[in-house]
């Protein structure tokens, strides 16, 4: 083992001992597991920045653990390979995650469940290094199974309240509906491929039947759907708010639902080879973006309006990558990881500052009250509306300058359409909850948060308005895609965010949408010129549609889950404990009645046994004489 | 008149029927018991009858012998009787049906 | 050491019930010395089966440790013995499962204690001879005694209707195993017919040739008897009885080691005897076998007892067993042999979790418990560990396990492998659903208010079986190496059988007409 190799696994190991310590040793360590643990991920965040520069400034390179799993011909190895796509999301996920961490330190503070908190969070951070460093889709597999795993169980932290366990559970289950399809491409990919190592299913995927590339392809997508929560299996997101906040602002918006459109990015050459498949994958995008935003429009839960528009965003980054925008994505993914992160973690400051409310109708005017959170929200507000020169504006534009450049003008139209909602529901809630008269309770105490929690806010915020201009336009000079853009080079139908058309009219383009969007919503909420709820009534079926989220869980329930539940009650009272056992029953009954009328002969009469013997010496003679 | 083979044998037939209708239609044990001496006699009769004709000494040999178990026998079975109407009260054989289930 | 390793079966084999004698001195009153030298006996037991791993050469599919000597001369039946990688991992998983249920007991069992241990170091014998043997009738013999105790333990330390389950439990094993035995007894007579000797040498019967409709009458007559003891849908209704009533000891063996025999058989007996007729009758197998996966799964969703749940689950889980291990390629059969494993320990392990619970508030409907995980932390968290194992969570044991036999089931059978991956849906949705409805939410029934935590006990006897999960899970090469050679040869045979292989060809034919 080098010290590369040392390098690379030492990045997944403290958070792994972190996870260990936590848990196991929880009690002994109280509250130094939240610092101890910060620390960890800050080594961790290090070793990444490191690891970033040998690969920038070097080549890609593979390390192998130990063979996990020999079987004849099923050989599956631990091993890590780190290229240019690896190590911009180390540096992301191991970043945030160290701002996170910090931030609970204070957000967890005298929470009975400190330690395992800071076990369960660095165990995430551990699974989803890993899932960024796998090189084989097994091993892929492995910890996109187990990020899954530790979002169920940091969804359901306070497991006390049924919505938190229930919200982990659905979270958990709607994510194997996906992880099936993609535990079926993997298996896919190896009896077609013999192999499940990137480098060589990459190299020989051409090989294959067309039919079964996009066969490959959408059933990959079906685990991204999951675990990215796009449409149709977007349910579980919005219910995950139950979670702590943090944990929502790492795992809920920067990190894990991110994975399916990495996965998609990781495998842009099998996607690029089945334009059917990258197809699919920008029409759920489109989808997903659309409805996910005008169901965030009418909501009141301010955590659940950012999870909304964390589905939107992300339907976003597929349309990015449907068309073969792969770098597009992984630039959007990364600023809005910073943003989307930054916006929740506001969210957050301001739970921690009103004790947990949520509601906006009970809220307002709080600028005043906690003005380092409201500026930090106002920031993150902006990225996501993609006002310039915050980086949300870079990094969507290029999304739709892409979108625009493939002649895609629908999903454009719709991208730039969302880009309106978005700004429109983002500052929707920013008035009702920053500006505007106070709908407070009274007796509430309302106090900015202590400094280990706004610090990393403001480290964040920074980032947010900064970040952007190193993939300004036009897009491919920029330090980001020249960057990145060699490892998506290979792949067939990729196309780099080239701008035919002066991409500053497209931008003005998107600029108006966005500043459209705030603006209805200060007209909306802070001018009231107009009457909202004279609105509300004209559009009464529009407003119960979106304020319902389309009937979507509704619908699930009555089709699925319930007929579902039936059947099982049927298959255990009527197929098990009638027909089964009442065949098995029937033939002991059968045995049991037969046996008993058979039992009448032996009525212990000596004289009908001597009759019966009698009849039968003459049946037998009678038999003799006649043959 | 000859009487040859065939005629002892009928008439030991004739006695098996009657000594078999006995122990069939009669319930007191004893007149069993008699019925099923003339039954033993009957088969007696025909190996004498056939040993005779055949001119052969193991039929008298085997009468003998079940003269011999049928004493025997008789002695059991008086006993069982005397130990079944004790038990009963009655010698009658229909009481004795405790043997079914 | 020599001679201990040339008889080391033996002693594995005959220890527990010289073990047994020794208790039967025992006096009865001393139940605390009678449990004590029970467990300790079985650790014993189980550190001597320890040497069979040690000393497994892990590169040959011959079996090992052979012993032979002869038994009835009249009809060729011998005391022969020997194991390769799949028994020889039956066996480690039996000796281990005995120790912990005897752990496990300590509170449970409270009369006839005396009984209740040396029926179990006795039922431990059988079912050790039964792996280790390879004569036919021996290994008859075994299996049937296995029987005995098993019915006995159900009985009389059971639960409810104990008679009832323990009744249904032995007829509907007993039936399977006569039809079995007249299976084995002709194949017996043809091979007497076709060599002029008798032998119930299970090697030899191997290349007895049956004719393809006779051989098709014993599979199906053969798989009947195993079938039931696995079992598969839809001879699986005496299980969840079974193990409902059956102490917690009872059901830890019968899904820890009693399950793994119908499996065991058909690797052993059934099909390497009549490869064409399993080769042909595949994909009805397969079908029962996809069926008992969803249907156990869907079962289970709505199970109100804890017991049953996991019984249930069980019999999904087997039917993933099941299909591995008839789907016939190295890779699915490597995963069958070890979900075979895996099955004991997961399964085992939330059994001994029930019974916990059962000792603790004497009931085990779902909707009693609620918001454990406050008041039993460490309980809940090794709770959780089994349960996720169950479920197949990637890291524990469960999941290689049961990727190797979809991957390796894959290629040929690929509709069923896809119904077969939808189980794994399923099985989240009911263990997640009941770990949640048991141990999480607030506290809504007084009584749970002070559930105990673990105690050292219950800790150290759950404490291998979940090391097995981490280990297994993160390093199953150890258990793969040694299982291997043997499966591949166990493939081998029924590839080389190139009428089996023209008949496939042929059918393969009519499917695609």
């Amino acid at each position: 083992m080098n010290s590369k190799d040392l390098i690379v696994w030492l990045i997944p190991f403290f958070p792994l001992l972190g996870a260990i310590l936590w848990g196991v040793f929880g009690k002994y360590f109280k509250n130094y597991s939240g610092y101890l643990g910060s620390i960890f991920i800050i080594i961790s965040f290090i070793l990444s920045t490191v690891i970033f520069f040998m690969v920038a400034y070097g080549h890609s390179f593979t390390s192998t653990l130990y063979s996990w799993i020999d079987a004849s011909y099923f050989k599956v190895n631990i091993s890590t390979t780190v290229d240019r796509l690896s190590v911009i999301m180390l540096v992301m996920v191991t970043g945030i995650s160290s701002l996170v961490h910090i931030y609970s330190i204070g957000y967890m503070k005298d929470d009975k469940g400190f330690a395992r908190y800071f076990s369960y969070l660095n165990l995430f951070v551990f699974s989803m290094i890993m899932l960024i460093m796998a090189n084989n889709f097994l091993l892929l597999y492995v910890f996109w199974e187990a990020v899954g795993f530790c979002s169920y169980i940091l969804i359901g932290f306070w497991y006390e309240k049924k919505s938190a366990s229930n919200a982990g559970k659905k979270a958990f289950i709607v994510n194997r509906i996906g992880d099936f399809g993609f535990a079926l491409g993997v298996m896919l990919i190896f009896v077609n491929m013999g192999t499940l190592n990137y480098s060589s299913v990459f190299s020989g995927i051409h090989l294959l039947p067309p039919y079964l590339i996009t066969t490959i392809a959408l059933l990959l997508f079906a685990g991204a759907i999951g675990k990215s929560a796009q449409f149709p299996l977007h349910v579980w997101l919005p219910d995950a708010m139950e979670g702590p906040t943090p944990v929502s602002a790492l795992i809920h918006a920067a990190t894990m639902v991110t994975a399916g459109v990495y996965l998609i990015a990781r495998c842009h050459v099998i996607f690029s080879y089945s334009p059917s498949a990258s197809n699919v994958v920008l029409i759920i995008g489109g989808i997903t973006a659309f409805i996910a935003a005008f169901i965030a429009m009418t909501q009141f839960d301010i955590k659940r309006i950012i999870a909304y528009s964390t589905l939107s965003q992300l339907g976003y980054m597929f349309m990015a990558v449907g068309i073969g925008s792969y770098a597009a994505g992984i630039f959007h993914l990364v600023s809005h990881a910073i943003f989307k992160g930054l916006l929740f973690l506001t969210a957050g400051s301001v739970m921690h500052g009103m004790s947990g409310e949520l509601d906006l109708r009970k809220m307002g005017g709080l600028y005043s009250k906690m003005k380092k959170t409201a500026i930090t929200f106002i920031v993150g507000g902006l990225a996501l509306s993609g006002i310039p020169p915050f980086s949300g504006f870079f990094s969507k534009d290029a999304i739709l300058a892409s979108l625009f450049n493939k002649g895609d003008y629908f999903f454009w139209i719709i991208g730039e359409l969302v880009a309106f909602m978005t700004a429109f529901y983002i500052f929707r809630l920013i008035f009702n909850v920053f500006f505007g008269e106070s709908h407070v309770d009274k007796n509430l105490h309302v106090h900015e948060s202590p400094n280990v929690m706004t610090v990393p806010l403001i480290i964040l915020a920074c980032f947010a308005a900064v970040f952007g201009f190193i993939g300004m336009p036009p897009f491919n000079h920029s330090i980001f895609y020249s960057f990145i853009n060699k490892d998506f080079a290979n792949s067939l139908n990729f196309s780099p965010a080239v701008n035919n058309y002066p991409w500053y009219l497209l931008s003005t383009v998107s600029v108006i949408a966005g500043i459209s969007g705030i603006y209805t919503a200060y007209v909306f909420y802070i001018k009231k010129s107009l009457d909202l709820e004279m609105l509300k009534k004209r559009f009464k079926a529009v407003y119960a549609l979106s304020y319902n989220k389309l009937y979507i869980d509704e619908i699930y329930d009555f089709a699925i889950v319930r007929p579902m539940k039936n059947f099982s009650v049927f298959l255990w009272r009527v197929v098990d404990s009638f027909v089964i056992d009442g065949a098995v029953n029937g033939i002991a009954q059968w045995i049991s009645v037969t046996s008993s009328k058979v039992r009448k002969v032996q009525n212990g009469m000596l004289m009908s046994y001597v009759f019966t013997l009698t009849v039968g010496v003459i049946a037998l003679l009678a038999y003799y004489f006649v043959r | 008149m000859n009487i040859n083979v065939n005629d002892y044998l009928i008439v030991a037939t004739i006695i098996f029927c009657i000594g078999a209708l006995g122990v069939l239609i009669r319930k007191n044990l004893i007149t069993i018991f008699l019925s099923l001496e003339l039954m033993f006699n009957a088969a007696n009769l025909g190996f004498v009858a056939v040993s005779e004709y055949l001119n052969l000494m193991s039929g008298d040999i085997f009468v003998i012998f079940i003269m011999v178990v049928a004493a025997a026998e008789a002695a059991i079975l008086l006993g069982i009787a005397i130990a079944f109407y004790r038990e009963k009260g009655t010698i009658d054989i229909d009481k004795a049906n405790e043997l079914k289930m | 050491m020599s001679i201990f390793l040339k008889y080391i079966l033996s002693i594995i084999i005959f220890f527990p019930l010289l073990s047994a004698l020794i208790l039967v001195f025992v006096n009865k009153k001393a139940e605390g010395l009678l449990r004590n030298l029970a467990t300790v006996l079985s650790l014993v037991e189980f550190l001597l089966s320890s040497f069979l791993f040690i000393y497994f050469k892990s590169n040959t599919y011959e079996f090992q440790f052979v012993e032979r000597f002869s038994w009835i001369r009249a009809f060729g039946a011998s005391y022969f013995l020997g194991i390769d990688g799949v028994s020889l991992f039956m066996i480690l998983l039996t000796t281990l499962m005995t120790f912990v249920s005897l752990l496990s007991s300590y509170k449970y069992i409270k009369d006839h204690v005396k009984e209740f241990v040396i029926l179990m170091l006795v039922l431990e014998t059988f079912m050790l001879g039964t792996f280790a043997s390879l004569d036919v009738l021996l290994f008859y013999l075994f299996w049937e005694f296995m029987l005995i105790p098993m019915y006995f333990i159900i009985g009389m330390w059971g639960s409810g209707r104990r008679i009832y389950s323990a009744v249904k439990f032995v007829l509907y094993t007993l039936a399977g195993s006569l039809i079995m035995l007249f299976g084995l007894i002709t194949i017996f007579i043809l091979h007497y017919n076709q060599t002029g000797n008798f032998t119930f040498n299970l090697l030899k019967l191997y290349n007895t040739n049956i004719p393809l409709t006779l051989q098709i009458v014993l599979f199906i007559a053969i798989f009947l008897g195993f079938a039931v003891k696995v079992p598969v849908f839809p001879f699986h209704t005496w299980l969840p009885d079974a193990h409902t009533e059956a102490p917690t000891a009872g059901s830890v063996i019968l899904a820890g080691v009693l399950l793994k025999f119908g499996v065991y058989g058909f690797f052993r007996f059934a099909i390497p005897l009549m490869p064409e007729a399993a080769l042909i009758l595949t994909p009805i197998i397969l079908v029962l076998a996809v069926i008992s996966i969803i249907y156990g799964a869907l079962v289970s969703i709505v199970q109100k007892d804890l017991k049953r749940l996991v019984a249930f689950s069980s019999v999904s889980h087997m039917g993933f067993i099941m299909l591995g291990l008839f789907a016939m390629t190295a890779v699915s059969v490597d995963g069958s042999v070890l979900q075979m494993i895996n099955h004991g320990i997961s399964t085992g392990a939330l059994f001994l979790f029930v019974g916990m619970f059962y000792e603790r508030r004497h009931t085990r409907l779902i909707a009693d418990f609620g918001g454990l995980a406050k008041k039993a932390p460490i309980f809940a968290a090794l709770f959780m560990i089994a349960v996720l194992s169950s479920v197949g969570l990637p890291g524990l044991n469960g999941f290689v396990g049961e990727f190797l036999i979809l991957v390796g089931s894959f290629k040929q059978y690929t509709v069923f492998t896809i119904f077969a991956t939808s189980g794994i849906i399923f099985a989240a949705v009911y263990l997640l659903w009941m770990f949640q409805r048991v141990m999480f939410q607030d506290i809504t029934n007084q009584k749970n208010e002070d559930f105990k935590d673990m105690t050292f006990r219950e800790i150290m006897t759950v404490l291998p079986l979940i090391f097995l999960m981490f280990f297994i899970g993160l390093y199953p090469d150890v258990f793969l190496s040694r299982i291997n050679p043997t499966v591949v040869h166990f493939v081998n045979i029924i590839e080389h059988n190139k009428y089996a292989y023209n008949l496939i060809k042929a059918k393969m034919g009519l499917f695609n007409a």
